[in-house]
């Protein structure tokens, strides 16, 4: 090898670069010093079976699923040089016996093969073993269509059993917590369930007792999965051992249409997956996204869907207010009604209060209608709880930071008791009130709003201030809208619908579009929802070249708060520590 | 040493040479420290701590001590793999779960000389630079587990463990753990899971070589007993003395524990090597049963594969290349590893041939499917399918085909699972099979056909 005086080997070009040259079934491509074997195998785009294995957690490679050949260059006797081919790479020497390649890590000149005899026999061996004592109850089984089990079988298992023994028998339909249930014989005893509970939701209460194929997964004596964080679990498990008590036996979920959006029962804004089939979502799953809620979302959030999509208190039709009862009327009946009565009253007679659960160009069109109304008294209401020190933010409102950017609000809670004290006052005579109740959390009395000549509210369910409203505008749940919204640390996501709006509600942004064109009578330039975030654009230097295509699944970070996500940052930590991939 | 009377019946066979258990059963010999002492104990103790540590290492390097725990790993060797520049703190553990079937050494040390172990220890910890030693004490040794506390209460008593050792600045702390019986607890990185308190799954290697990353994510050595013993032994002759007991590169003595079909089975510490199959069963252990032949043998407790004793083998390579038979196998690491088996833990099990081989097998079959931990899919499920199928086997409901099936179940756990205990559960089955099928398939019938009970009731139900 003349001339490696003049050309560099790969190794040296990759080590220039923190990298190391792997060969992933007879292709070289560099990948970073350090990396997981799997990870560098999923870069080469070669899948590699796992169940143990999970980015987020530690690696204790019990499954044996990833099991690959490894091959490194030969040992060199003292004083031997290494030998190059042509292309500059050292001769490969296999390993007779299989590794592992979640845990270990590449080296330079490594060799993996993801294919072959060893492999495939290896894989067909961990497969047949998994499901000797396995029920394969799958007709039955929740999992089946997202079971790892089933789609391993059948890529890399037999197809037939030579099992003619009597399967074990172990704890059937386990009560291990208020929201999750445990088949312990569908169970393959991964750990996945115990990592979690332990390195994340910080409550190691799950365990395996006895030994041997009698192992079985439970909960520490007298203690239940009653975390908050306890159903990640559920998506976890990679077979139906842990199956959700909300979701279990209501849907197939090869059915199911993913649709990905955000979470909106806090700032933290954590990335969800809604499932749904016709005009119904059957659950919500957190979605990764590593700079906001990692894989995981707290239970809390998660079974909020219910109350809020699919409650018996939906409102679903314009309603008009005559004497005490509620009339149902068509929107352009309502929507006249609604531009009339707001053009009897004086501009300083008029208050909006927006919310700060409205998107941003929710809230960007409610700023037009007060210009539009010349009304200057606009505010949102706040609403803390407390912070959990992991994805729970202690403001409960999902896009404050929205708001507080679009409707140019320092300090909200002012403005609104000032706004209560010109109600009380009689100083303002109408409100229009945008999905949020005066009653339970804005501190108005029942005699504020029957004071009020004119109430108007939008929101998707019945509440003492729809009640008290003269006019009330049915509107789109979370999982029935899009748009945009900011979380605490500053990062631009946005909605997606999943489904359509019941019966008459219509999206909130076009109701109100719909109300500014009533009140001026101009004719309509604004007809999707991309035209309001353009002019969002042109409006605030936060929103400048935004698209939905440039904010994407994961979102990106358009101001810097300086507020961090508890979890992120432990998260962070352990992959500096190499605890986990990440 | 030709003062030494032993009790009556258990005086040493004059091929063996004893060092470790030069003391057990021996006259008038108690497990006191004045006893100890007054034999010469603890002298060396006195000499290693005036050493520089890394001398006394590379004695034990010198002295080409191997493991006796059943891995054979160089002792000395392994001390190096502290990794240097290491800031942790340093832990000794002594791995006395001894629980491998067929071997009885270490027992007779905690319950006889536990002196002996301790001067081994506190002379390694100090070679190795640890201040905390672990005795881990399997459960079945109540009796060891208080013996040895008292002795260490004694050496404490005497200055040789605690503070400043000897007037030698060097501290040392020895504490007895006592396992909860799981075999697996002698795996090192399982037993030291169980030492932090946690179910003993072993750890994955790499990168938790204990080494490194042993006992609280410190650097941790693991010795077996007998090989902590032989560090004193070591010191006292010189590595290159002790280096020439045995043979080349199976260097010392060690016990090797006979059981089974001979004479006199018990325990006979020998020089490596020095002994052939043939000599030790037929001389030293009085032969097999009258009226009996030897079937075959297992040479290095049960995990070891099988040795049929009308097998021959060819070993070494090139020039030193021969042919020998079971009889003239040497008893050594090197020459049994050659033969396709292991002289493991030195626990010889003989068989002679009134023995059915599928018991043998469905013996082993059922000890590693109820010692295996569960924590890794081939051996949790392999080990116990495999005794399934054996348990048909020996109770006559098997087919031909299950003993293909059980020698597959074999080769899919071997060489898959994250620790040795699938090796230890697949070895004996692969090798009894390849060298007794004939014996095993004469015991099943083209005529059995075995269901589960899952499989009868959905023929029932068809058959509706």
């Amino acid at each position: 090898m003349s001339d490696t005086d003049t050309k560099l080997l790969p190794k040296d070009v990759a080590a220039e670069k923190g990298l190391v040259n792997v060969q992933i079934d007879g292709h070289w491509i560099q990948v970073p010093k350090g990396t997981r074997m799997i990870e560098a195998c999923k870069i080469a785009q070669k899948e590699v079976p796992h169940y143990c294995y999970h980015p987020k957690l530690s690696s204790p490679g019990n499954c044996r699923m990833c099991l690959v050949q490894m091959g490194m260059p030969p040992r060199l006797a003292p004083g031997q040089d290494p030998e190059y081919s042509e292309e500059g790479y050292q001769e490969i020497g296999w390993m007779p016996r299989p590794v592992i390649a979640c845990a270990n890590t590449v080296a330079e000149n490594m060799g993996i093969r993801t294919q072959g005899d060893l492999v495939e026999k290896t894989r067909e061996g961990v497969m047949e073993f998994l499901l000797i004592n396995h029920p394969l109850d799958c007709p039955i089984c929740d999992q089946a269509g997202e079971c790892t089990l089933q789609e391993f079988s059948v890529e890399h298992g037999k197809g037939v059993s030579r099992f003619k023994e009597d399967k074990v028998k172990k704890p059937k339909n386990v009560d291990i917590g208020p929201r999750i249930n445990l088949d312990d014989e569908r169970c393959i005893m991964c750990s996945r369930c115990i990592r979690f509970m332990d390195e994340v939701a910080d409550d190691a209460v799950l365990g395996f007792t006895q030994r041997g194929t009698h192992t079985t997964l439970t909960c520490h004596p007298d203690r239940k999965v009653d975390s908050n964080y306890g159903m990640n679990i559920i998506d976890l498990c990679p077979v139906g051992a842990l199956t959700s008590k909300d979701f279990r036996f209501q849907m197939r979920v090869w059915f199911l249409k993913e649709t990905n959006s955000i979470d909106v029962n806090c700032a933290t804004g954590t990335n969800i997956t809604l499932w749904s089939r016709g005009d119904k979502v059957y659950r919500v799953t957190p979605r990764r996204n590593n700079d906001v809620n990692s894989d995981w979302m707290p239970d809390s959030h998660r079974l909020a869907f219910h109350k809020q999509v699919h409650a018996e208190s939906r409102l679903t039709e314009p309603m008009i207010r005559q004497g005490q009862k509620h009339e149902v009327a068509d929107w352009r009946t309502a929507l006249e009604a609604a531009a009339d009565g707001l053009k009897q009253f004086d501009a300083q007679e008029i208050a909006i209060i927006a919310s700060a659960r409205q998107t941003n160009e929710e809230l960007f069109l409610t700023r037009a209608l007060g210009d539009t109304l010349g009304c200057s008294e606009m505010t949102t209401i706040e609403r803390f709880g407390e912070a959990d020190d992991k994805l729970v933010s202690a403001d409960r409102n999902p896009n404050s930071l929205g708001a507080s950017i679009i409707l140019n609000l320092p300090s909200p809670g002012a403005r609104l008791s000032a706004i209560r004290d010109a109600v009380r006052s009689g100083a303002i005579k109408a409100l229009v009130v945008f999905s949020e109740d005066l009653l339970a959390d804005a501190g108005f009395t029942q005699e504020d709003l029957d004071q009020l000549e004119l109430l108007i509210s939008t929101n998707t369910l019945a509440n003492p201030t729809a009640q008290a409203s003269h006019i009330v505008f049915p509107t789109a749940s979370f999982a029935e809208k899009r748009g945009s919204m900011i979380n605490v640390s500053g990062r631009l996501q946005k909605l997606n619908a999943a489904i359509a709006t019941p019966a008459n509600s219509r999206d909130d942004w076009e109701v109100i579009r719909d109300l500014i064109l009533t009140i001026t009578g101009n004719k309509n330039e604004v007809f999707m929802i991309e035209d309001v975030l353009k002019a969002m654009t042109q409006a605030y230097p936060e929103f400048e070249g935004a698209t939905y295509s440039k904010i994407g699944d994961l979102g990106y970070t358009v101001c810097d708060t300086g507020v961090t996500i508890p979890l992120i940052e432990k998260e962070k930590a352990r992959v500096a520590n190499r605890e986990i991939v990440g | 040493m030709s003062e030494i009377q032993y009790l009556p019946g258990k005086e040493p066979h004059p091929c063996e040479h004893r060092l470790i258990f030069k003391n057990i059963d021996r006259q008038g010999w108690d497990t006191s420290i004045e006893t100890y002492m007054a034999d010469g104990g603890y002298d060396q103790l006195k000499k290693a701590l005036t050493m520089e540590p890394q001398a006394i290492t590379n004695e034990v390097k010198t002295s080409g001590l191997r493991g006796r725990g059943g891995a054979g790993f160089p002792t000395g060797v392994k001390w190096g793999f502290i990794p240097p520049g290491n800031t942790k703190p340093v832990y000794l553990i002594c791995n006395c779960d001894e629980s491998e079937p067929g071997t009885f050494k270490d027992r007779y040390i905690v319950h006889q000389d536990p002196h002996q172990l301790i001067e081994g220890m506190v002379i390694s910890a100090f070679a190795v630079g640890a201040h905390t030693a672990y005795i881990y004490m399997r459960e079945e040794f109540p009796e060891a587990a208080i013996t040895m506390e008292k002795a260490i209460e004694e050496a404490r008593a005497k200055g040789f463990i605690g503070k400043n050792i000897n007037g030698s600045g060097f501290d040392l702390e020895i504490w007895v753990h006592r396992g909860a019986a799981a075999y697996i607890c002698g795996e090192e990185t399982g037993l030291i899971e169980s030492l932090e308190g946690k179910r003993p799954y072993p750890r994955i290697k790499p990168p938790y070589f204990p080494a490194a990353l042993g006992l609280y994510m410190a650097p941790t050595i693991v010795n077996n007993v007998e090989s902590l013993c032989h560090v004193k032994h070591i010191l006292e002759m010189g590595g290159e003395e002790y280096a020439k007991l045995g043979v080349e590169r199976n260097t010392g003595t060690r016990i090797l524990c006979v059981s089974g079909d001979v004479k006199n089975p018990g325990y006979y510490e020998v020089q490596v090597g020095k002994l052939t199959m043939g000599e030790l069963i037929n001389d030293v252990c009085g032969g097999p049963k009258d009226g009996r032949k030897v079937k075959a043998v297992i040479p290095g407790g049960s995990s070891s594969k099988i040795l049929r004793a009308d097998e021959t083998f060819k070993i070494g390579r090139g020039d030193d290349a021969k042919e020998i038979t079971f009889w003239d196998i040497q008893l050594d690491f090197d020459t049994l590893a050659a033969c396709g088996s292991m002289a493991g833990s030195g626990g010889v099990i003989v068989l002679d041939d009134s023995r059915k081989m599928s018991w043998v097998l469905n013996n082993i079959n059922h000890f590693y499917a109820h010692e295996s931990c569960g924590q890794c899919t081939p051996c949790r499920e392999g080990s116990t399918w495999m005794r399934k199928l054996s348990d048909r086997i020996v109770d006559g409901s098997a087919n031909p085909e299950d003993i293909q099936t059980l020698e597959d179940v074999a080769y899919q756990i071997d060489g898959k699972t994250v620790c040795a205990f699938g090796e230890a559960s697949s070895w004996p089955v692969e090798a009894i099979i390849s060298k007794f099928r004939d014996e095993l398939i004469a015991e099943t019938s083209e005529n059995n056909k075995h269901l589960s009970k899952e499989q009868l009731q959905r023929e029932a139900y068809l058959a509706q």
